[in-house]
């Protein structure tokens, strides 16, 4: 056991090899591959003294596809359909940074209602991401309720997605203009019934998932990130709010009309698996404020899409736009040559910076602490591998 | 399961039933015949009113059915029928199938779901049949460096040490197919063989997961073995006997253990859901850590094995706690003394199957331990797994400190006259 401590104490550099050549046989190498239960489509190589992790090395890549790459071959608008796969979840987010960042390319103007109709797609797809990631973390520390109580609620949010959209999950609903059709009759009072709904379950998730004294035995103070490693480490999102910075790009950067909206940024101070799992939460609630506001706010008719031409295309250029996803920091940098199709398309997504964090924290922790601190970081692997 | 071959021939499918009609009456003329005999040879027969029970006797007697009873009759009270109906695999194994079945639904509800629904007309109810039948057609895969012979006789000692604790468990007076004077240590003998069957399986597994899970089965099971006995040993303070019928009939005497005991009732829960590896116990098969722990390897009817001895072991801790604390099969007399009224010149004494005594203590007795495996089913709803470390600290430090407090008010309750021979409270 000293060895182990005096091994974390000797080394504060982040997730390097530090086990020595003739130590290696005591190892035992495990890899949380992408057929594992406890991984997603992820995979990853530790190497386990005992109980505890003394090396870890995440190998991204199972699942990607080359989504920058085919970009390339398709003009601004075909792009949004394909471009909302990498997390089906969270799809308007991804597809809302895309939007931006060719409207600046191209020279768009979005009309009001359809600035407000894409933020309300965004909060509500926000809400269905981060209930899956709750459930998915239920099922990383074996509580079965803990999956099925999420799941069950997303559903209500993914009707109301239905009737806005169309369709339950990848909708392809914000696209380069605007948003593809405006909202139906009676929309507004059915999504603040929901919305209360909501509010009232999180209350009861608060009781029963987050005041569970097993629960907290196993994420409080386990992994703690401290304020400056997360700066340096470049982590985002929640995971980054967790560790008292309270960076939100919808604060700092705001896009679209989010400068008229009046909200927090949800923080906490402690770092550890604990607070990492509660900001989400935090933030969902927050999205219920603003989804309110929103629905308040809105102008009571007009345009929800601006008029294109069939093969958008702008001026030579580069833009680079960012929104805040369920994730984090979500970043699109499109480079144009003047034709309709993009030539560079480059995707810069939250999970792939909170991965960096993952070989530091997982050094001398447990093997039963592997699932909590892993998804807690909010590391969705087939946004990672794009 | 409705598609046939391609190319069937009815004329050869026909051929194929005479062989295996062929080869059925070769087996059993041949085979099952004379291997009846020899056992017959050795085997002591029961005997009905004087006579002893011959294949003969036996045949001609069940044409009528005054002349059934009384075979039947010494049929129910042989050592077999204990063995293998009342309280013995039969009972045990539908309380199981029954415990699977609930656990699912009740879950289900829990969560805000159905459960299995589709099989069987009624809520699903044929689900453990379709379970089982998949399980028995699925291929089953060994891995290659495991070692063959543990591998293959690891789940067959696993469900054979779960029924052996079924043996000693009474369900009604008289009713236990192995009445040992020191029934509760041979309770607690026969449950230390679980680690040991946890570990070789794992290590005949000859991988990396399953190694890991039963390292962790072996430091868990280990682990809750003392409080567990700690809490029993308070029982046996308080009746002064390990017999487990007797412990009940204590209790018949005075009042139920739990009244006195509550803490060791509590600790005997705990440390009975580590033993069965029940959530939030279940290290040993945590899902997103280890795959499946040490059931990694197992697949087809291993897998079914494994899991019916486990849930035959619910039954039997239900059981003990229900003996130990419930007080067995005590309850108030609701069957009547006779099924049919003024039935002494029966043509057909159907009624002296029924035995009022023995049909209430099994029914009380069903009741109680299905009550208490419903409890055992509660915590898999509301709790994430522990982590090894709080399990281990759990379970030497706090759990022996409150059996050991509830051992001395059994002390204090004995000394002081309260309970035991003579005492206040003693009816």
């Amino acid at each position: 056991m000293t060895s182990i401590e005096e091994k974390f104490e000797e080394s504060k550099r982040l997730g390097l090899q530090i086990v020595k050549e003739s130590e290696e046989d005591r190892l035992m190498t495990l890899s949380v591959g992408p057929q594992h239960p406890g991984s997603g489509h992820f995979r990853f190589v530790i190497k386990v003294d005992g109980d505890y992790i003394v090396y870890c090395d995440p190998d991204p890549g199972y699942v990607h596809r080359g989504e920058e790459k085919m970009c390339e071959y398709r003009n601004v608008i075909q792009n949004i359909p394909h471009l909302e796969r990498p997390v089906i979840h969270d799809s308007a987010n991804i597809t809302y940074s895309y939007s931006l960042a060719v409207e600046e390319l191209v020279g768009i103007e979005v009309p009001r209602r359809g600035q407000f109709i894409r933020a309300i797609a965004s909060e509500l797809n926000r809400q269905v991401y981060t209930l899956y990631w709750l459930a998915i973390y239920g099922i990383f520390l074996g509580h079965s309720t803990m999956f099925m109580w999420p799941t069950g609620d997303r559903e209500v949010i993914i009707d109301l997605l239905e009737a806005l959209t169309g369709a339950r999950v990848t909708h392809a609903f914000n696209i380069p203009g605007g948003v593809r059709n405006d909202m139906p009759e009676g929309f507004r009072d059915r999504c603040l019934s929901q919305i209360r709904y909501l509010q009232k379950r999180f209350k009861e998730y608060e009781d029963i998932f987050y005041n569970n004294p097993l629960f907290r035995q196993r994420t409080e103070g386990v992994a703690v990130l401290s304020k400056e490693d997360a700066i340096k480490l470049g982590v985002t999102g929640s995971v980054v709010r967790a560790s008292s910075v309270p960076f939100d790009v919808r604060k700092a950067e705001p896009y679209d009309i989010y400068n008229e909206i009046d909200f927090k940024v949800q923080y906490m101070k402690t770092g550890d698996c604990f607070a990492r799992s509660y900001v989400p939460l935090l933030d969902m609630q927050e999205s219920c404020y603003i989804i309110e506001q929103l629905l308040d706010k809105m102008p009571a008719s007009g345009e929800v899409r601006a008029k294109l031409q069939p093969n958008p295309k702008g001026p030579p250029g580069e833009s680079y736009r960012r929104v805040e996803s369920g994730r984090g920091a979500l970043g699109y940098y499109i480079v144009s040559d003047g034709t309709p199709k993009p030539y560079r398309v480059k995707i810069s997504v939250g999970s792939f910076r909170n991965m960096l964090a993952l070989p530091y924290l997982l050094f001398g922790k447990r093997l039963a602490d592997m699932p909590a601190v892993y998804w807690s970081l909010n590391y969705w692997p087939v946004e990672a591998d794009r | 399961m409705a598609s046939y071959p391609r190319d069937f021939r009815f004329g050869g499918f026909v051929v194929s039933l005479i062989w295996l009609i062929f080869w059925i009456l070769i087996i059993v003329a041949l085979v099952g015949l004379p291997l009846i005999f020899i056992i017959l040879f050795y085997v002591p027969l029961p005997e009905v009113d004087g006579e002893v029970l011959t294949p003969y006797l036996f045949l001609t007697s069940i044409l009528y059915p005054q002349s059934a009873i009384p075979v039947i009759e010494t049929l129910l009270d042989t050592t077999f029928f204990k063995v293998a109906v009342f309280p013995g695999f039969t009972y045990a194994a539908l309380i199981a199938a029954a415990t699977i079945f609930i656990e699912r639904k009740f879950l289900a509800k829990m969560q805000l779901r159905v459960g299995p629904l589709y099989a069987g007309k009624i809520e699903g109810i044929l689900q453990l049949l379709a379970d089982g039948l998949k399980l028995i057609s699925k291929e089953i895969i060994i891995p290659s460096g495991s070692d063959k012979l543990i591998f293959w006789s690891a789940p067959i000692a696993f469900v054979a040490t779960a029924a052996a604790v079924v043996a000693l468990i009474p369900a009604a007076p008289g009713w236990v197919v192995a009445d040992i004077d020191v029934g509760l240590l041979a309770v607690f003998a026969i449950l230390g063989f679980f680690p040991l069957i946890a570990l070789l399986f794992s290590w005949a597994s000859n991988s990396k997961y399953p190694f890991i899970g039963g390292l962790r089965a072996l430091h868990q099971l280990i682990a809750f073995e003392i409080p567990f006995i700690l809490s029993a040993l308070s029982v046996v303070i308080l009746s002064g006997t390990l017999n487990l019928t007797e412990v009940v009939e204590s209790q018949i005497q005075s009042y139920w253990f739990i009244f006195f005991l509550p803490i060791s009732a509590f600790v005997f829960y705990i440390s009975s859901l580590a033993e069965l590896e029940r959530i939030p116990f279940d290290l040993p098969e945590a899902e997103a850590e280890i795959v499946a722990g040490w059931l990694t390897e197992t697949s087809g009817m291993i897998y079914g094995l494994l899991q019916l001895g486990s849930y035959i072991k619910t039954y039997a801790l239900a059981a003990l706690f229900v003996i130990l604390f419930l007080g067995g099969w005590a309850g108030p007399q609701i069957f009547p003394a006779e099924i049919i009224p003024e039935s002494a010149e029966a043509i057909i004494p159907v009624s002296e199957l029924y035995e009022q005594t023995d049909a209430n203590a099994a029914f009380w007795f069903t009741l109680k331990t299905f009550g208490v495996i419903m409890l055992m089913l509660l915590p898999r709803g509301i709790s994430p797994r522990i982590r090894i470390d709080i399990l281990l600290h759990t379970g030497w430090y706090k759990l022996i400190v409150l059996a050991f407090i509830n051992m001395f008010v059994a002390l204090a309750l004995i000394y002081g006259g309260v309970l035991g021979p003579g005492g206040l409270l003693v009816r």
